[in-house]
């Protein structure tokens, strides 16, 4: 695969939005996504979160305004790499999952079970390579899709709610994978409605309603001095209409 | 009296499979020859054809599906009579010279089922494809890759397919006694032979033949089906 130019970064949403029919879902937003610490993207149910991380990873194009990966519009993703509210395994084995992505990332074929017991170590599920990965559970096959996304060596990682579904174990098992990759320099871009989760995480907070952008800032001053009457309802878990 | 009659054709047929009558053999085996390549070649046609199908978006796609599905009701004795116009002598793969040949009934065939395995196919691979589609953008796969992938994956329900292109290659008569000619130790197939027994009214030779058709396709599903459970298993 081609490799040059070779990064993805910063990721920039100039003035997009995304409209389906008359329906506008992302509205004029302008944004950048550059290395550094975690950016949790937060916003009641239906504001528009996953819209805007598709528009992000470019799987889906804005209707208006531009979107850019290090400077360029459109391509294939590079180093980006997605984890799905509700991740599909591929009907096959848990390791031929991460086998699938190491090859479609260009990974030469002899470094894959290196790299795959490695993955499977990071998110500890060493163990059951051989097993069909649909027959997982629902916080394996999460951290599954964390490994698959991981195993294209991204610069930027986008996780969609990926704890939504868990319970609490489960809920700290992905967080804390999340914090080692987010602390070896891989840029985490990761949506919620859970503040709490929010907290734990960020680095920055974009707050989104609408699909529009309410307030973004540090987490720290975001949530002690929130700029917006709307962000202070929103930490207060009143309702946002 | 006509009760009695039928009892006796039905053991002369048992008999004659029993005791492996060798030119029975040799229909059976012809048949299962030019039927199963003709799925082949189906397949290597009706599979990418259907999964590109599946996969893309131009103006006219919904015109193209409706006239693919609707090539599945292909009548036998057209495709026969087009696939005969094109290998005489004076058609232009005249030169070939596989008319009345087991070749030219495999061609004829596996164009009569080509269409199917590519309905079936598309269907299958599109509804893979909206589960798919996410992942494999994210993934950065490409095109082709997206289209092995899809088969290989839907690989059990294609199955589907093909014992459809099968069941339909090996049931037909109009297509093969039109280019094969029914010639017998060359051509004859066992759709063929039963046509031709019966209007000869050797009944016994014609039922004989009519279970073993039936006990085939039995059979080869039998085995597709076994093959699908074990790999389901297996791949989840
Ligand atoms: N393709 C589409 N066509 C029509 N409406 C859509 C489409 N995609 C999203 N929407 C609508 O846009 C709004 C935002 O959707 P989105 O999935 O981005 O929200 P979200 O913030 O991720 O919500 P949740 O927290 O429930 O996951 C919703 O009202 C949704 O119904
Ligand atoms: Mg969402």
């Amino acid at each position: 695969m081609m490799r040059a130019p070779a990064t993805d970064l910063p990721v920039r949403l100039d003035d997009a939005s995304f409209a389906v029919g008359t329906v506008t879902i992302i509205d004029r937003m302008t944004l950048t996504f550059a290395p550094g610490a975690p950016t949790l993207v937060i916003g009641p149910n239906g504001a528009g979160k996953t819209t805007l991380l598709r528009l992000a990873m470019g799987l889906a194009a804005p209707t208006s305004g531009t979107v850019t990966f290090g400077g360029r519009e459109r391509g294939p993703p590079l180093r980006r790499a997605f984890v799905f509210q509700r991740p599909v395994m591929l009907r096959r084995s848990v390791a031929a999952n991460l086998r699938y992505a190491l090859s479609a990332a260009g990974m030469p074929r002899r470094q894959h079970d290196g790299r795959i017991a490695e993955l499977l170590a990071l998110v500890g599920l060493t163990g059951i390579g051989d097993r069909p990965a649909r027959r997982l559970s629902g916080g394996e096959q999460q951290r599954l899709a964390l490994a698959r996304a991981l195993a294209r060596e991204p610069e930027i990682l986008f996780l969609d709610e990926p704890t939504a579904s868990l319970d609490p174990a489960a809920t700290k098992a992905v967080e804390d994978i999340v914090a080692q990759v987010a602390a070896r320099g891989i840029k985490v871009v990761m949506s919620t409605h859970d503040l709490a989760k929010a907290k734990r995480l960020a680095g920055d907070i974009v707050l989104i309603h609408r699909g529009r952008v309410v307030e973004t800032g540090p987490a720290e001053e975001f949530f002690a001095a929130p700029k917006t009457d709307a962000a202070r309802r929103f930490i207060a878990g009143e309702l946002l209409i | 009296m006509k009760c009695n009659q039928n009892g006796m054709e039905t053991s002369s047929a048992l008999e004659l499979v029993l005791r492996g009558d060798p030119a029975l053999l040799a229909i059976v085996r012809l048949s299962l020859a030019v039927s199963l390549s003709a799925v082949l070649f189906a397949a290597l046609v009706g599979l990418p054809l259907g999964a590109a199908l599946a996969l893309t978006r131009f103006p006219g796609r919904g015109a193209a599906i409706v006239v693919l599905n609707a090539l599945m009701g292909l009548p036998p004795v057209v495709v026969g009579l087009a696939v005969y116009l094109l290998l005489s002598r004076s058609g232009p793969l005249g030169e070939l010279g596989l008319l009345f040949t087991p070749q030219a009934m495999v061609i004829a065939q596996a164009i009569l089922i080509a269409p199917i395995v590519a309905a079936l196919a598309r269907q299958t691979l599109e509804d893979l494809w909206l589960e798919y589609r996410d992942e494999l953008s994210a993934m950065g796969v490409g095109p082709a890759r997206r289209i092995a992938t899809l088969i290989w994956d839907g690989r059990f329900s294609l199955l589907t397919a093909l014992l459809a292109g099968f069941g339909r290659a090996a049931a037909e008569v109009g297509a093969v006694i039109i280019v094969g000619g029914n010639i017998d130790g060359f051509t004859r197939v066992m759709t063929t032979a039963i046509a031709l027994e019966t209007s000869k009214g050797d009944l016994p030779l014609a039922l004989g033949l009519g279970f073993v058709l039936i006990a085939i396709v039995v059979v080869v599903n039998a085995l597709a089906w076994g093959a699908r459970r074990a790999g389901e298993r297996m791949a989840g």
